[in-house]
């Protein structure tokens, strides 16, 4: 998209409340980019912020009350690594006082046991805690993090020590796919409420290193068929989520329940983005929580307002009888592998670039996968984007 | 690792410890949080759970409400059983 084509049509752009869109229900506050870990699939942006940018104690407890005078029910502290961040307990007090439901998404290896009850006495509600694989030497291959995994099995056990409910959060590609029924296992051993099974998503870093990580049709049928039977076997006892890799689905993800419809996402200086991948997207300026309140934003800002509703879509989306079912898919895949986020997804079946893009990613399946790319915080890299 | 739970007259159900069964006053309606779910809830739901507190059982809920609602226990109970097995099949109540 042009830049002018995008002031010309700025002013035309409808609000949250002209779209008949409610306040958002959750809010995922990047607290810091940080992150001890290096994993080549992380879904942090390309430029990574630095701590002094970040914004401070205050900032986020503003931010907190602000989401809630709105009526957001939950809150994600994510990052990054969260746990970087020293006043992560005056935060989850500030967010539990306030009545958020607060969940912390952590890789981990930063925790101790007297950090964890002392959450758990602040109103942390529930933890979800990264997992790479289940045997520890690639477990912490893909982690680029020696000694992680054994302390992730660790920091398991505090987690349910303190009677907090955990959720594994399994990342599952080519290179560990085989290992679908031992994550699962694993989630059951370590009395997990929740397994999260979620295919990698190509878009960020993580499109630098597709050939790595895209499984092969077979792979996915194969994971499915365990997931599913998991379901029924475990059903009342583990909740299962599964997220397939939408490249080999028929329509694309119906991603973020819809652009600017139901989430917002902060990354650590303030930036009020609709996900957490829409820094991908280089023509988006996004407002920030310094400068504007939380609910100006998500009724105002460009950034959302440049994709919510239909208007925007051009054809094939536009005269789809799906397009309020997945609002056009995923903006962020289609400005990665399209150059304009405008069009539709290549994941959807129906775009006319799907065909092309599934062979390549099939191609790259087929072939023996490349060396990762690492995700290193403070080191620059050459984008092959 | 838990058992599956099925609901009867003499169960007590709770909300499970990562389960939130609380009222949002920005938007004035009761919810049931858990990881990444949100559960909306019709009026009848809302009065049975604000019942759940892990001591009384599903009889006393049930008579509860019939004597609120000047309905059968009988009927009411089978509307008790169903709402919670669901729930409970899902994960948001457990005894």
């Amino acid at each position: 998209m042009k830049s002018d084509e995008l002031k010309s049509g700025s002013k035309q752009l409808k609000t949250a409340s002209e779209h008949g869109i409610q306040a958002p229900l959750a809010l995922l506050a990047e607290l810091s980019h940080r992150c001890p870990l290096q994993c080549p699939y992380c879904s942090n942006p390309v430029q990574l912020e630095k701590k002094t940018g970040e914004l401070t104690t205050d900032e986020w407890k503003s931010v907190i009350d602000q989401a809630v005078d709105m009526g957001m029910h939950q809150i994600h502290l994510s990052g990054g690594e969260p746990t970087v961040r020293h006043d992560l307990e005056d935060i989850v007090e500030h967010c539990t006082v306030k009545g958020l439901y607060t969940n912390l998404i952590t890789s981990g290896v930063l925790l101790n046991p007297d950090r964890l009850k002392k959450l758990e006495k602040l109103g942390l509600e529930h933890v979800q805690l990264s997992f790479q694989d289940t045997d520890n030497e690639n477990a912490d291959r893909i982690g680029g993090y020696k000694g992680g995994h054994a302390k992730k099995l660790e920091v398991a056990k505090w987690v349910r020590e303190v009677e907090l409910p955990l959720t594994c959060n399994c990342v599952v590609h080519r290179q560990n796919i085989d290992n679908l029924e031992n994550f699962i296992q694993m989630a059951l051993d370590l009395d997990a409420e929740r397994v999260e099974i979620a295919q990698v998503q190509y878009y960020g870093w993580a499109l630098k290193n597709r050939a790595a990580f895209i499984p092969t049709p077979e792979q996915l049928d194969h994971a499915t068929q365990i997931v599913e039977k998991a379901r029924i076997d475990l059903k009342g006892k583990l909740v299962i989520d599964y997220v397939i890799p939408d490249y080999y689905a028929k329509h694309p993800k119906n991603c973020m329940g819809g652009w600017g419809r139901r989430f917002l996402n902060m990354n650590p200086k303030g930036e009020v983005l609709p996900c957490h991948a829409a820094e991908t997207i280089p023509h988006l300026k996004f407002d920030n929580v310094r400068e504007k309140s939380l609910k100006w934003i998500w009724e105002n800002s460009e950034a959302f307002n440049l994709y919510r509703g239909t208007d925007w879509m051009p054809d094939p989306c536009k005269s789809c009888d799906r397009k309020e079912i997945d609002w056009g898919g995923c903006r962020c895949q289609a400005m990665a592998l399209t150059g304009d986020a405008k069009n539709t997804d290549p994941a959807c079946s129906i775009s006319p670039l799907h065909k092309e893009i599934f062979a390549m990613a099939a191609e790259e399946a087929r072939r023996a996968p490349p060396e990762f790319i690492y995700r290193r915080y403070g080191v620059r890299f050459n984008s092959p984007i | 690792m838990k058992d599956i739970l099925k609901i009867n007259e003499s169960v007590k159900p709770k909300f499970p410890k990562h389960v939130r069964f609380r009222h949002n006053k920005a938007r004035d309606e009761w919810v049931i949080l858990a990881p990444e779910r949100l559960v909306k809830l019709d009026p009848v739901a809302v009065e049975i759970l604000k019942l759940v507190d892990g001591k009384v059982s599903v009889g006393e809920i049930s008579t509860d409400l019939s004597k609120k609602f000047n309905a059968p226990k009988e009927v009411i109970m089978k509307d008790v059983i169903e709402m919670l097995q669901e729930l409970s099949d899902k994960g948001f109540i457990e005894e």
